[in-house]
C-alpha cells in the first residue's frame, strides 16, 4: 500500500476544497437554510406535528440527507472528472498506485467534504429549528456511511463521464426526483397505499428513514433495513470500482 | 548459497535497464500502432527515438509508463515486469508527456509535492527545492501554473516528472515549442541528469537535439523499430559525403567517359556532385580529380559536405515507405 499516494491525493483533492470554500460549503449551507426559513418556519408552523415531532424539526435529518447525496456525488465525480479532461490523468496512470490507493484518497477526501457539510447544516438548522439527538453514534454512522457510499457513486460516474453533461445529468435527472421523493419532506404513512409500496424501490428512502431514526427514534422502515440497504449500495459500488479498474475501463487506451 | 548474487553481472538485465519484448499494440478503432517491438535501454544512457508524425513513439512510451495496455509482449524495468511488479517498475520511472497537460489552478510548489507523494516518496522539501532552482522554477514556487508560459509549464511538467527521484526518465518531445535558449538550457539539464546515473529517452522532431546528446538512436516507422545504433555508428555507416565541384564552364552532360562514377550534374551545367561513402578507405576522390583533368574540365571552387542525422533520418523513413 502506497500511504504516501494516498495522503498526497486527499490532500490535493481537501486544497482544491479549500481554493473553492465559497462554492463548495457556503452554498449548500446558505440554499440549506433557505429550506428551514421556508419549510421549516414559515410553512412548518401552519402544519400538524409529524410522527409527533414538529414538522420544522421532521424535515432537518431529510433535508441534510439531500445535501450530503448530492454533494457527494458531486465532488467525487468532479475529483475525478477534471484530470481526466485536463490530461493530468496520465500522472495518475503511470504511477505506482493501484485502484485501492486511488479511490480511498479520492473517495476519503470527497466523503470528508460532505460530512463536514452535513455537520455544518446541522450546527446551522439550530438557529432555526429546535431538535435533538437520540443516536448520536448512529447519525454519525448514517452521515459517514452515506457519505462514503455516494462519493463512491459519484466517483463511478466521474470515471463514466467522457463529457460535462454526463457529468450532470446523473445528479441532476436521477438524484433530485429520488431525493425529492425519498420522504425528506413528508413521511410515508402520508402516502397512498400503492405509492408505499412503490417507493420501497427507492434507495435514498431507507437513509433518510434510518436518518431520521437516529435523530427521533421514529422510522418509515426497521433501521436494521436502512443500514443494510445502505451497506449493500455500498458493496455494489466497491464492486464496480473494481471492476473498472481491472478492466481499465474508460481510463486506459 | 546465493552463487548468482555474487555474480552481478550474470544477470542479463544487469546492462538493460528497460527491456523491451515483442511489443505489439492494436488500438479499439483497428489501428495497429506498434508491430512486434523489442528495444533494450542500457543503463545510463541517452537513447533517442526518433520518427515521423504518427509513427508510435508516444504509444511505446505510455505502454513502458503505464499509461497504455499494451495488446502483447512484455517489458520490464530495472528487471521488473510492468504489468505484475508494476509498484516496483513505475517507481522508477519518470514521464514528461508530449502534452502540456497541467493542474492550472495549482501552485508549482503543491503540483510538484503531490508528484512525488503520489510516487510514494517520503516529502523532501530540501530535494524538492533543488529541482526547481535547477529549473528556474524557484521564484515561481507560488504561481498558479496557468500564469505560465509555455516553457515554463514544460519545466513544471519536468520538475514533477523528477519529483520522486526516478531512474529512468523519459521525455516525449521535450523541446516542442521551446525556445533556443530554453532548449540549451535543457540539454545542459539532460546531460546533468545522465551525470547522476539517470537513464534518459527522448522523443523528438529535431534531428539537431538527437545528434547533440544521444548515445544511441532508434528509428521507428509505422510502428516498427527500423534502425537501433550507436549514433556515432549510424552516422559514419548511414552518412555520406559529397563533393561538390563549380566548373569554370557549365557541361551540358556528364562525359560518357565518367559515366561509371557517382556523379550527378546540376540543372545548369554548372556544378558538378561526386558521392561516396565515409565508411571506406579509397575514396576515390584522386582518380577523379586526374580523370577530369585528362578530360580538360576545369573547375574554379570544391567543397565537401557530410551528411547530417536529418538526412540519415529521412532516406531512412523514405526507404520503407
Ligand atoms: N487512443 C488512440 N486510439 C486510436 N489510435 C490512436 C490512439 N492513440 C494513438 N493512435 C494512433 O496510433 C498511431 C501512433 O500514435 P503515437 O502518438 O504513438 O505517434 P507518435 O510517434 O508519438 O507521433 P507524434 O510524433 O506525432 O507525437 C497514430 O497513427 C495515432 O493516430
Ligand atoms: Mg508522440
Amino acid at each position: 500500500m502506497n500511504i504516501h499516494a494516498i495522503r498526497a491525493i486527499y490532500r490535493f483533492e481537501m486544497a482544491r476544497t479549500f481554493r473553492t470554500l465559497m462554492q463548495s460549503i457556503a452554498s449548500p449551507v446558505l440554499s440549506t437554510s433557505l429550506y428551514f426559513v421556508v419549510f421549516g418556519a414559515a410553512i412548518g408552523s401552519r402544519m400538524g406535528e409529524v410522527d409527533g415531532v414538529s414538522y420544522g424539526a421532521f424535515i432537518i435529518p431529510g433535508l441534510i440527507m439531500l445535501s450530503l447525496l448530492n454533494e457527494s456525488i458531486s465532488n467525487a465525480a468532479f475529483g475525478i472528472y477534471m484530470p481526466k479532461w485536463a490530461g493530468t490523468i496520465y500522472e495518475l496512470l503511470s504511477a505506482p498506485v493501484s485502484y485501492v490507493e486511488v479511490v480511498i484518497g479520492y473517495v476519503g477526501a470527497a466523503a470528508t467534504k460532505s460530512i463536514v457539510l452535513g455537520l455544518l447544516i446541522l450546527v446551522t438548522a439550530r438557529f432555526f429549528v429546535a431538535y435533538h439527538i437520540e443516536h448520536p453514534f448512529w447519525m454519525i454512522g448514517f452521515l459517514v456511511l452515506t457519505a462514503v457510499t455516494f462519493s463512491l457513486f459519484g466517483f463511478i460516474i466521474g470515471l463514466w463521464a467522457d463529457d460535462f453533461q454526463k457529468l450532470q445529468v446523473v445528479p441532476l435527472m436521477i438524484m433530485t426526483p429520488l431525493t425529492f421523493l425519498g420522504g425528506s419532506f413528508y413521511s410515508i404513512s402520508m402516502l397512498p397505499p400503492i405509492w408505499q409500496k412503490i417507493t420501497l424501490f427507492n434507495p435514498v428512502v431507507y437513509l433518510v428513514s434510518g436518518f431520521r431514526w437516529s435523530f427521533y427514534g421514529k422510522a418509515d422502515v426497521d433501521v436494521v433495513v436502512s443500514a443494510g440497504m445502505t451497506l449493500g449500495f455500498m458493496a455494489l459500488c466497491l464492486i464496480a470500482v473494481w471492476w473498472i479498474f481491472r478492466t481499465g475501463w474508460k481510463l486506459k487506451a | 548459497m546465493p552463487v548468482i548474487e555474487s555474480r552481478p553481472d550474470a544477470a542479463p538485465s544487469a546492462e538493460a535497464i528497460v527491456s523491451i519484448r515483442g511489443v505489439s499494440k492494436t488500438y479499439k478503432s483497428g489501428f495497429q500502432a506498434l508491430k512486434r517491438v523489442d528495444l533494450d535501454i542500457r543503463r545510463g544512457e541517452i537513447f533517442a527515438l526518433l520518427g515521423p508524425n504518427g509513427a508510435g513513439k508516444t504509444t511505446l512510451i505510455s505502454i513502458v509508463c503505464g499509461i497504455v495496455t499494451g495488446s502483447e509482449g512484455n517489458v520490464l524495468v530495472d528487471g521488473h515486469d510492468i504489468a505484475h511488479d508494476f509498484r516496483s517498475a513505475r517507481s522508477l520511472i519518470g514521464l514528461v508527456p508530449q502534452e502540456l497537460s497541467t493542474d492550472a489552478f495549482e501552485s508549482v510548489w503543491a503540483t510538484v509535492k503531490f508528484s512525488r507523494g503520489l510516487f510514494g516518496r517520503a516529502p523532501d522539501p530540501a530535494y524538492l527545492e533543488r529541482v526547481l532552482r535547477d529549473l528556474s522554477l524557484w521564484e515561481k514556487r507560488d504561481a498558479k501554473i496557468m500564469t505560465l508560459s509555455g516553457g515554463m509549464k514544460r519545466r513544471v511538467l519536468i520538475a514533477k516528472a523528477l519529483a520522486h527521484e526516478p531512474r529512468v526518465l523519459f521525455l516525449d518531445e521535450p523541446t516542442a515549442g521551446v525556445d533556443v535558449e530554453l532548449r540549451h538550457d535543457m540539454w545542459q539539464m539532460v546531460h546533468k541528469l545522465r551525470e547522476a546515473g539517470v537513464t534518459i529517452i527522448l522523443t523528438t522532431h529535431y534531428i539537431e537535439e538527437a545528434e547533440e546528446m544521444a548515445d544511441r538512436i532508434g528509428v521507428i516507422s509505422r510502428g516498427e523499430l527500423i534502425v537501433v545504433e550507436e549514433k556515432t555508428t549510424l552516422m559514419r555507416k548511414l552518412g555520406k559525403k559529397q563533393l561538390s565541384l563549380q566548373l569554370q564552364s557549365p557541361l551540358s552532360a556528364i562525359p560518357a567517359d565518367l559515366a561509371d562514377l557517382p556523379l550527378e550534374l546540376s540543372a545548369d551545367g554548372q556544378q558538378l556532385v561526386y558521392t561516396f561513402d565515409t565508411q571506406t578507405e579509397e575514396t576515390g576522390i584522386a582518380p577523379l580529380l586526374r580523370r577530369l583533368s585528362e578530360l580538360g574540365i576545369d573547375f574554379k571552387d570544391l567543397h565537401s559536405s557530410e551528411s547530417s542525422l536529418e538526412d540519415i533520418f529521412v532516406s531512412l523513413v523514405r526507404s520503407r515507405a
